[in-house]
C-alpha cells in the first residue's frame, strides 16, 4: 500500500458541483474541570456529491470529533461552539425530490430534524466494529431497527414497511456487502462474527437507509491487514455502485492514497492543508504534510536508514501553542510571525490550499 | 503560553516519578467528603484508644433513683463568655403512674469543664489518672450529657465504651477476613489445580449460606459461661468466617489475571523466587484495591455485630457495644419516654457512612485507569 | 438452556446434603441439649425433675444416641417429609413453620418488588441526569439507606408512629384477622400491612441496587454501541432504554442471587423487631431454647430459599444474556 497505487476516481466528481457538505470554521470545545479544550478550532472543508474525501492526522487532531459534530453526537462535556455545517438534504418523494440546505450546527441535537438526517442522510461506520454492536441484540435486529426507523427511504410511496420486508432488505444488504449465508447471519450476535464480518455488517447497517454521505471513522484500524484490504475494496465497490460521498478518516496515509480523491490534513483541530490526492502526495505545500509524508516508509527508500520523524511531541490539550498550532515542531518556522498569529487557509494551487505563512505572499489578509 | 511549557513538564515530571501511594493520596485528597469522613473516623478511633478519657463517669455506675434522666445538653457559653455548663434536672414522682418525671432547668446551671478530674482509670491500661476530657467541675455531681438509662447509668459514658467494642470488632473481623481472603484467594489463584477447586467450592458453599441465620446459630452455640473477651473474639471469628469469601474471590481473580502478565513472566525468567514474585511484583499491584475493599467491608461487619447484639446473640452484657445499648431501646413505650436511648443508632449510621465514603474515595483513588 | 437448568437442578440435592451436615453440626454444637436448658428453666422456677424422668425423656427424643445416629435419623425423617417434633412446643415442626413460612416468603418477595420498582427508575434517572439535583438527592438517600441497619429503621418508625401518632405499626394483620382462616378480606388486610415492613426490609437493598444500576448504566452509556444507535437517528430515551439499560440490566439480574437470600435472612431481624409472623423469630426462640430440631429445620429452610434465590437469578441471567445462554 504505497504511493504507487492509483487512487480511484469517480465519474460524479467531474465538474465543479455544489458541495453536499460544507464545513465552515467549525469549533468544538470540551469544558473540563481543568479548563476548556478546543478539540476542533476553526476547521473548514467541503465534500462534493459522490466524492471520497480522506481526512488524515495524528490521533487527537480532532478528526473524529469533527465527524461527531457533523452528526451532532459529540459526547458531553463537548459542544459545538461555533461555525457552520451546511448540508444539502433531500426533501420530498424519491424521483421528485427537492433539496434544501440546512445548517446542522444550528439544529437541536436531539430534535426530530437532526434525527431524520442521522442514518438516513448521513451514516456512520464507527471505529471499533467489536463494540459498535450491542452484544445482547442480534445484528439483524439492530439493522432492521434502523430500516424501520427510516422506512421512507425504501418506500417513497408512503406505504409502511413491515418487519418481514425489513428483514428481507437486511438479508439483501448482507449479500451486497459480501456476507456469506446472509439469512443465518441476520440472526447472529456480533460476538459470533469474525472481525471482518462484523465490519461488513456495520457497513450494511450504514448503507441500510441509503445515505448520501457515509462517514467512515478509521474503519479498518481494528482488523487485520488482509481483511483490511478486503473491506477497503468493498467500500470502493459500494461507493461506485451507490454513488454516495464518503468521508474517510484515518491516520494511515496508505489507505488515503488508495481510497480518497481529495485529502484534508488536520493538526490540533485545524485544517493544515487540503487538495486533490495527487497534489497532496506529490506536491505537498504545508511543512506538516511534508513531515507526515517523510515519516512514511517507502518501497523505494534506502534500507537501514532511520525514518525521519516529526520532532517534538503533540502538545497537551490544555497547553495549545499560540499562533499556528504546528509552529513549535515546524522546521520552517518564520520567527515572530508563526508564534503570534494564526494563518488562514489560502489557495496554493489550482484546487489546493494550505494554512501556512510561507504561502501568504501579501501581508496576512486574515 | 511559551513560558508555560516548562511548568507543565515539571508537573508531568512530578507525576511520573511519584510513587503509587503518592498518586493514590493525591487522588484521594480531591474527594472532600471522603477526606472529611476520614477525619470523623480518626475521631472515632481516638475514642477507641481511651474511652475512659472521654467518659464523664463510670459506665457501670447504677443508681435506680436516677433512671431515665433526660439529656443535659452541654452549653459552651454563658453570659460571661466561655464558661461550659449543663442545665440541672429536677425530678418529681407522678402520683398516678408512680414514675419519676424529670424536667431540665436552664436557670440553674451545673458548671462543667474540659480536662477535669473525675473517676480514676488507667490510660491505655497503664497510666493511672483521673483526667477526663469533659465533666462536671464538682466531682460529686453526676451530669448526663446524653441522659441515663433504666438503671440510671450514664448513656454518654456507655456510648464511649460501646464505641470501643463496636469499632474494634469491625476492624479485627475485617483484618481476619483479609488474612483469610488473601491467603486462600492467593493460593487458589496462583497455584490453581486441586487447591483452587477445593477453595472455590468452599467459597461457593459459604456464599450460598443465609448469613444472618447462620451467624445467629453460631453465636447461639457459644457457651454461656464464656468471658466477654472470649465472646468478643468468637464473634469476630464468626463474622470473618463468612466475610472473607468476597475478598478471596477478588484476590483470586487478580492473581489469575496477573499470572498471565508479561512483568510476572519477566520476573520469573530473571530468576526471582516465587515468594518474591508474589510479594514484590504481584501483591503491590492490587494492595490499594484490597485496602479499599476492606474499608468497605468494615461497615458491613459493624452493622452485623450491632444486629447480632441487638437480638441478644452477639456481644453480651456486661460488655457494652452499640448493639447492646440499642437492646435498651427495644421497648417502644420506653423509647417514647426516653428517645435518647436511640443515640447509639445515630453513631452506627455515622460510622458506617464515614467508612463507606472513605472506602469509595479510596476505591476511586486506587484505580489508576479510571478518570 | 434446558440442559443448563437441569445441571443446576442436579446440583441441588448435593448442596442440600452439604448444608444439612453444616446445619446439624451447628445446632448440635452448644454444650448440653434441650433437656439441660429445660431442666435449668424448671430449676429457676423452683420445680425439680427426677433424674430417671430426664433419662427417659432423653431416650425418647434420641438425645442419648451418638451424633451420627442422631443426624441419620433426622435426615431419614426429613426425606420422608417429617420435620420432626418441636421439643419446646411439643407440636410438629411442620405445623409451627407452616403459615409463617408462607408469610416470610410473601414479605421477602414484596420487599423485592418494592426494591426493583424504586431502584431501577431511580438508577436510570441518576445515570442519565448525572450531577442533577435529583442525582445528588438519590445519592444522599442511598448512602444513608445503606448505612442504616434495618432494625434501627424499624425502631425509629415504630417510635415515631407511637410517640407522635399514637399508632402501633407492628404485625402483618389487624387484630381481628390474626387467627382466622384465609379469606379475601384477610388477604386485603395483609396487603395493607405488608408494605411498611417490606419497605423497611428493602431500604438498604434499594439503596445498593440504585447505585449498581447507576454505575452500570454510566459504564454502558459510554460504550460505542450507544453512539452507533445514536447515529442511526433513534430517539434519545428510546435508545437509552433499548440498549444501555438493557445491558446494564444483566449485572443487576445477577444481584438477585445474593439479594433474595439477603431478604430472606434480613427479614429475621425486621420480623423480630416489628413482631411479624415469620420463621425468623421462631428460629431465634428455638436457638435460645436449644430446640434443635426446630432450629435445624428452619435453618435448612433458609438454606433452601437461598439456593432457590441463586437458581432463579442464574436462570434469569441465562435467559436474558445470549452470551451466557449460548456458552452452555
Amino acid at each position: 500500500m504505497g504511493l504507487g497505487m492509483l487512487p480511484i476516481r469517480t465519474a460524479t466528481e467531474a465538474g465543479a458541483a455544489q458541495p453536499l457538505l460544507s464545513v465552515r470554521d467549525l469549533r468544538v470545545t470540551f469544558a473540563m474541570d481543568e479548563g476548556v479544550v478546543r478539540a476542533v478550532d476553526g476547521a473548514s472543508f467541503d465534500v462534493l456529491p459522490g466524492q471520497v474525501v480522506g481526512i488524515v492526522g495524528e490521533s487527537g487532531c480532532g478528526k473524529s470529533v469533527t465527524m461527531r459534530a457533523i452528526l451532532q453526537i459529540v459526547d458531553k462535556p463537548g459542544r459545538i461552539a461555533g461555525g457552520e455545517i451546511l448540508f444539502r438534504r433531500r426533501l420530498g418523494q424519491a424521483g421528485a425530490e427537492t433539496e434544501e440546505t440546512v445548517d446542522l450546527a444550528r439544529l437541536p441535537p436531539r430534535g426530530s430534524a437532526m434525527r431524520s438526517i442521522r442514518g438516513a442522510e448521513i451514516a456512520l461506520i464507527p471505529q471499533e466494529p467489536m463494540a459498535a454492536f450491542s452484544p445482547v441484540h442480534t445484528v439483524g435486529e439492530q439493522i432492521i431497527e434502523a430500516i424501520l426507523l427510516h422506512w421512507r427511504q425504501w418506500r417513497p410511496d408512503g406505504r409502511p414497511l413491515s418487519r418481514t420486508e425489513a428483514r428481507q432488505i437486511t438479508g439483501d444488504l448482507f449479500r451486497d456487502v459480501g456476507i456469506s449465508m446472509p439469512d443465518q447471519r441476520v440472526d447472529a450476535y456480533s460476538w459470533q462474527l469474525s472481525g471482518g464480518l462484523r465490519q461488513r455488517a456495520m457497513i450494511a447497517m450504514a448503507l441500510s437507509c441509503k445515505p448520501r454521505l457515509l462517514i467512515a471513522d478509521e474503519p479498518t484500524t481494528a482488523i487485520d491487514v488482509t481483511t483490511q484490504a478486503q473491506v477497503l475494496a468493498l467500500l470502493r465497490d459500494l461507493q461506485r455502485k451507490y454513488g454516495m460521498a464518503i468521508i474517510f478518516i484515518t491516520h494511515d496515509l496508505g489507505v488515503i492514497a488508495q481510497m480518497a480523491s481529495y485529502v484534508v490534513v488536520m493538526y490540533l483541530g485545524r485544517v493544515m492543508e487540503e487538495g486533490p490526492v495527487d497534489e497532496i502526495f506529490h506536491a505537498p505545500k504545508h511543512p506538516y504534510t511534508r513531515a507526515l509524508l517523510r515519516s512514511m516508509p517507502s518501497l523505494y527508500g534506502q534500507a537501514r536508514v532511520a525514518l525521519p520523524v516529526i520532532s517534538g511531541s503533540l502538545p497537551h490539550p490544555f497547553n495549545r501553542p499560540s499562533g499556528c498550532p504546528f509552529h513549535p515542531r515546524c522546521g520552517d518556522v518564520l520567527p515572530g510571525r508563526c508564534a503570534s498569529r494564526v494563518p488562514s487557509l489560502q489557495p496554493v494551487g489550482e484546487r489546493q490550499s494550505a494554512s501556512c505563512f510561507l504561502y501568504h505572499d501579501v501581508a496576512d489578509p486574515a | 503560553m511559551v513560558a508555560a511549557t516548562p511548568v507543565t513538564s515539571e508537573a508531568e515530571e512530578r507525576i511520573s516519578v511519584a510513587s503509587n501511594w503518592t498518586l493514590v493520596w493525591w487522588r484521594f485528597r480531591k474527594h472532600r467528603l471522603a477526606l472529611f469522613s476520614a477525619a470523623v473516623l480518626i475521631g472515632f478511633y481516638a475514642v477507641v484508644l481511651c474511652p475512659d478519657f472521654f467518659s464523664t463517669q463510670d459506665p457501670e455506675l447504677t443508681d435506680a433513683r436516677q433512671a431515665f434522666i433526660p439529656v443535659q445538653g452541654l452549653h459552651l457559653l454563658d453570659d460571661n463568655g466561655f464558661n461550659p455548663w449543663v442545665p440541672s434536672v429536677a425530678g418529681k414522682r407522678n402520683p398516678v403512674t408512680l414514675r419519676m418525671e424529670w424536667t431540665t432547668d436552664p436557670e440553674r446551671k451545673v458548671r462543667a469543664g474540659f480536662f477535669v478530674p473525675g473517676y480514676s482509670y488507667r490510660l491505655f491500661g497503664l497510666i493511672q489518672t483521673k483526667l477526663h476530657f469533659v465533666g462536671a467541675i464538682d466531682q460529686g455531681q453526676r451530669i448526663f450529657l446524653l441522659g441515663s438509662d433504666r438503671l440510671g447509668r450514664d448513656q454518654w459514658s456507655r456510648i464511649m465504651h460501646a464505641t470501643q467494642t463496636s469499632m474494634t470488632i469491625g476492624l479485627v473481623a475485617v483484618t481476619l477476613s483479609v488474612i483469610l481472603g488473601v491467603v486462600l484467594g492467593g493460593i487458589s489463584g496462583y497455584f490453581g489445580g486441586l487447591a483452587d477447586q477445593v477453595i472455590q467450592r468452599m467459597i461457593e458453599l459459604l456464599q450460598s449460606v443465609p448469613t444472618i441465620p447462620i451467624w445467629l446459630a453460631l453465636s447461639a452455640a457459644l457457651p454461656r459461661d464464656w468471658t466477654p473477651q472470649q465472646v468478643f473474639f468468637a464473634i469476630t471469628v464468626i463474622l470473618s468466617l463468612v466475610g472473607w469469601t468476597t475478598l478471596g474471590r477478588e484476590v483470586r481473580g487478580r492473581f489469575l489475571a496477573l499470572r498471565e502478565e508479561d512483568f510476572v513472566l519477566a520476573a520469573d525468567l530473571a530468576g526471582a523466587s516465587q515468594a518474591r514474585i508474589i510479594l514484590r511484583h504481584m501483591v503491590p499491584t492490587f494492595l490499594s484495591h484490597i485496602i479499599a475493599t476492606s474499608s468497605l467491608a468494615i461497615p458491613v461487619m459493624i452493622i452485623s455485630e450491632t444486629s447480632l447484639s441487638f437480638l441478644g446473640l452477639g456481644i453480651r452484657p456486661p460488655a457494652i457495644s452499640w448493639g447492646v445499648l440499642l437492646q435498651e431501646a427495644q421497648n417502644i413505650q420506653t423509647l417514647a419516654l426516653a428517645p435518647w436511648l436511640l443515640t447509639p443508632g445515630l453513631l452506627v449510621i455515622v460510622a458506617v457512612l464515614a467508612f463507606n465514603l472513605v472506602g469509595d474515595g479510596l476505591r476511586d483513588a486506587s484505580d489508576p485507569y479510571s478518570h | 438452556m434446558i440442559r443448563y437448568i437441569l445441571q443446576r437442578l442436579l446440583l441441588l440435592p448435593f448442596l442440600l446434603v452439604a448444608f444439612s451436615i453444616v446445619v446439624f453440626a451447628i445446632v448440635q454444637a452448644p454444650p448440653g441439649d434441650f433437656l439441660t436448658t429445660y431442666v435449668a428453666t424448671l430449676a429457676s422456677s423452683g420445680t425439680s425433675i427426677s433424674a430417671e424422668h430426664i433419662a427417659a425423656l432423653r431416650h425418647e427424643y434420641g438425645l442419648d444416641q451418638p451424633v451420627v445416629v442422631q443426624y441419620l435419623r433426622w435426615m431419614q425423617n426429613l426425606l420422608s417429609g417429617n420435620l420432626g417434633l418441636s421439643l419446646e412446643y411439643q407440636r410438629p415442626n411442620a405445623e409451627l413453620i407452616g403459615e409463617q413460612l408462607a408469610l416470610t416468603v410473601v414479605l421477602a418477595l414484596f420487599a423485592f418488588v418494592v426494591t426493583w420498582i424504586v431502584a431501577v427508575p431511580a438508577g436510570i434517572y441518576s445515570a442519565t441526569h448525572q450531577r442533577s439535583a435529583f442525582d445528588y438527592v438519590f445519592t444522599v438517600i442511598n448512602y444513608v439507606g445503606v448505612a442504616t441497619p434495618n432494625f434501627l429503621l424499624a425502631l425509629v418508625l415504630m417510635w415515631v408512629a407511637f410517640a407522635y401518632f399514637g399508632i402501633g405499626i407492628t404485625g402483618l394483620f389487624s387484630s381481628e384477622f390474626v387467627n382466622v382462616p384465609w379469606s379475601l378480606a384477610r388477604v386485603v388486610d395483609l396487603l395493607q400491612h405488608v408494605w411498611l415492613p417490606a419497605l423497611v426490609l428493602g431500604i438498604a437493598g434499594t439503596a445498593r441496587l440504585t447505585r449498581v444500576m447507576r454505575a452500570n448504566l454510566l459504564d454502558e452509556l459510554n460504550k460505542p454501541y450507544v453512539m452507533t444507535a445514536r447515529a442511526k437517528g433513534l430517539k434519545e430515551w428510546r435508545l437509552v432504554l433499548r440498549y444501555p439499560v438493557r445491558l446494564a440490566f444483566n449485572p443487576l439480574v445477577s444481584t438477585i442471587g445474593w439479594y433474595l437470600p439477603q431478604l430472606f435472612s434480613g427479614s429475621l431481624i425486621v420480623a423480630t423487631v416489628m413482631n411479624l409472623p415469620n420463621i425468623g423469630p421462631l428460629l431465634l426462640r428455638a436457638l435460645i431454647n436449644q430446640d434443635m430440631y426446630l432450629a435445624g429445620a428452619i435453618l435448612l429452610i433458609y438454606c433452601f430459599l437461598t439456593i432457590i434465590g441463586t437458581l432463579i437469578s442464574d436462570i434469569l441471567l441465562a435467559w436474558l444474556d445470549p452470551r451466557i445462554r449460548m456458552e452452555n
